[in-house]
């Protein structure tokens, strides 16, 4: 079975977000970079799969130079192989562009099922998935929190507001994961596989590479594009609710403040 | 006559969910500003008898499409009809919800018909000149974009439940419908099974208050007291990473950046620290109430409200309060 992930890689999930002077793009000097959370549930998902049914798992991702590390990671947590699109004509593509380019490169791989987050945790579009899919033809299942699959099938579960449905397929499939730390629980990269992964194969393509002209990438082209970042309002810290009041003092005058206030309750 | 805002809707078990209300609103708010009309494209099994109801939130005109074959969503089914019906119309923007299928039936759609869609929008103006922005947070709410549409492409954009003031316009107004006609394809997946929460339970993303317990609430057995809580109130209840990776809670309870984005009216974070990637699903609720012993939690620099004291004594205080104000 050829399985493919897609990653990304991502600002750690305590970096402090700062704006550039052009207020379009953030400052990402001193970022600490890691694999978008969303992904490794992904990585470890198709690891899952292949210690069940065989085949190979190859991650490709997309970016700057920075991202080999990402990738490496994946190598060392078990993925067998690796693909890096570097191209500088990409940096201000959309999101359908960047995409294309993604599915150019599954496509060399002769994938019989393809994994990638649900959504990144730096623009956040929940949608990178869903657009493979439709580029590929291929149905998708989005936001599983459970896969089985017997090479042939697979059938997911995906929760929806106040519930959980089951859906089956026969490959091929795109799914994208969702979930939690505590339901995929993705697996460290281990020293022997740390060491192991510096030998496997990496390749670093550009678009031409895969068949793609860069021009139709300009920034011009983009459908869609950013305008202005903006900081969200500071929340400023409350009152302590204390003066000197007893355990049921303090609850009382939570609940009047909250429905004379507040007005929620 | 100027091209219609068109919203797409989301029925289940026989009504629109809230959130379509919340885009028909907003479309309607949007409609005005373009000095044109808003139509919906409703698809669903049994949904005509609903579908004038629309009307109320300022839907003029609903396309819909009634077959068995619509019951549950499947990407496969939904987005090349509601794609062929999108070509028919031919509308100025589309709307839909930020839900969980919305934001997968939007996501396939936009690629599908070449637009790209913008996911998760919280606020969207439109500017003298007839033109679309609209903003959605992105680095876990950390900061916000503001986008537009290029010359010629129809803004598509699912809107984040609970954000969007619903507007009721009149009761008795009706919406006119229409059969819309487009074939509909036979699914390569298939809904094995469909499960509802039928205890009547509030669903986090949904609800008003939601009441959330994390590490410092030591065990699963003490969740009932948030239960009790959380049932004065008609609150959901929540659980940070810390206790669901202890298996307290289930994992559809996690809030924050790697579990469910929540916008209630109230969220009281019980027994959690405040970590960043907390902050970052909770962060938008209106009031925030802290309860933690630890003076120096972070969660009390982004509280209304904080109160330092042991859980286990205040949350049945607090519970007690509630009943007597739900009495009085
Ligand atoms: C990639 C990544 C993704 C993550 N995603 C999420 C996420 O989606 N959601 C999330 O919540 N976290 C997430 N985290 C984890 C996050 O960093 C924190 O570890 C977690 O939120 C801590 O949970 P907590 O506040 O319940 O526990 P703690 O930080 O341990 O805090 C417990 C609090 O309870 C208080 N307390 C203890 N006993 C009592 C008592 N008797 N009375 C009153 N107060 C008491 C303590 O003072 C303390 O402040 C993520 C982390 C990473 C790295």
């Amino acid at each position: 079975m050829n399985i493919v992930v897609i990653i990304k890689q991502t600002p750690d999930t305590e970096t402090v977000i700062r704006l550039a002077p052009d207020n379009k793009r953030i400052v990402t000097s001193d970022i600490k970079w890691i694999i978008n959370p969303y992904d490794e549930f992904a990585i470890e998902a198709a690891l899952r799969l292949k210690e069940k049914h065989g085949g190979t798992v190859t991650v490709i991702s997309f970016g700057a130079q920075r991202v080999v590390e990402a990738l490496r990671t994946a190598l060392a947590m078990g993925a067998d192989d690796a693909v890096l699109i570097d191209d500088p004509q990409m940096r201000d593509a959309d999101f359908l562009r960047v995409t294309r380019a993604l599915v150019a490169a599954a496509k060399e791989k002769n994938p019989d099922i393809i994994f990638i987050g649900s959504r990144t945790v730096d623009y956040d579009q929940g949608q990178r998935g869903a657009i493979l899919a439709e580029m590929l033809g291929w149905p998708h299942f989005a936001l599983a929190i459970s896969m089985e699959s017997d090479g042939k099938d697979i059938t997911i579960e995906r929760p929806i507001e106040g519930g959980k449905v089951t859906l089956k397929a026969p490959l091929p499939v795109l799914v994208t994961f969702g979930g939690s730390h505590a339901v995929w629980n993705p697996r460290y990269a281990s020293l022997p596989g740390i060491m192991k992964a510096k030998k496997k194969p990496l390749a670093v393509k550009k678009l031409t590479d895969l068949g793609l002209d860069p021009a139709d990438f300009s920034p011009d082209k983009a459908r869609i594009r950013i305008t202005s970042l903006e900081l969200p309002p500071q929340r400023k810290a409350g009152k302590i609710i204390d003066g000197g009041l007893d355990t049921s003092g303090k609850a009382r005058e939570l609940v009047k403040l909250l429905r004379e206030e507040a007005r929620v309750i | 006559m100027a091209k219609n805002v068109c919203i797409i809707t989301e029925y289940r078990n026989g009504d629109f969910r809230r959130v379509t209300h919340e885009v028909a609103s907003e479309g309607r708010r949007i409609a005005d500003a373009l000095g044109t009309g808003l139509v919906a494209v409703a698809l669903g099994s049994g949904i005509s008898a609903k579908a004038p109801d629309l009307g109320k939130y300022g839907v003029d005109k609903v396309y819909v499409v009634d077959d068995p074959a619509l019951e549950y969503y499947l990407a496969g089914v939904f987005v090349p009809v509601i794609a062929e019906v999108l070509k028919q119309l031919d509308p100025a923007a589309v709307l839909l919800p930020a839900s969980v299928d919305g934001r997968d039936l939007g996501a396939r759609l936009g690629a599908r018909m070449n637009v790209t869609l913008l996911q998760d929008v919280i606020e969207v103006v439109v500017g003298d000149d007839g033109k679309i922005k609209a903003k959605w947070p992105m680095f876990s709410g950390k900061c916000f974009a503001w986008c537009e549409w290029a010359d010629g492409v129809p803004p598509l954009l699912s809107i984040r439940p609970n954000i969007m003031q619903t507007q009721l316009l009149d009761e008795s107004r009706k919406a006119e419908i229409e059969a819309a006609s487009a074939p509909i394809p036979k699914p390569r997946a298939s809904v094995l099974k469909y499960e509802l929460d039928t205890s009547g339970k509030v669903e986090l993303t949904e609800a008003e208050i939601i009441v959330s317990g994390g590490r410092g609430m030591k065990d699963a057995a003490n969740y009932a007291m948030l239960e009790d809580l959380a049932g004065q109130l008609g609150a959901a209840v929540g659980a940070s990473r810390a206790a669901v990776d202890s298996g307290w809670r289930p994992h559809s309870d996690q809030v924050g950046q790697t579990g469910k984005v929540v916008n209630p009216n109230l969220y009281i974070a019980v027994g959690i620290s405040g970590a960043i990637q907390h902050l970052a699903g909770m962060g938008y609720s209106k009031y925030i109430v802290a309860v933690n012993k630890d003076a120096d939690a972070p969660i009390f620099t982004k509280a209304d409200y904080g109160i330092i004291e042991d859980l286990f004594t205040f949350v049945p205080a607090l519970t007690e309060e509630v009943k007597k104000l739900k009495n009085s």
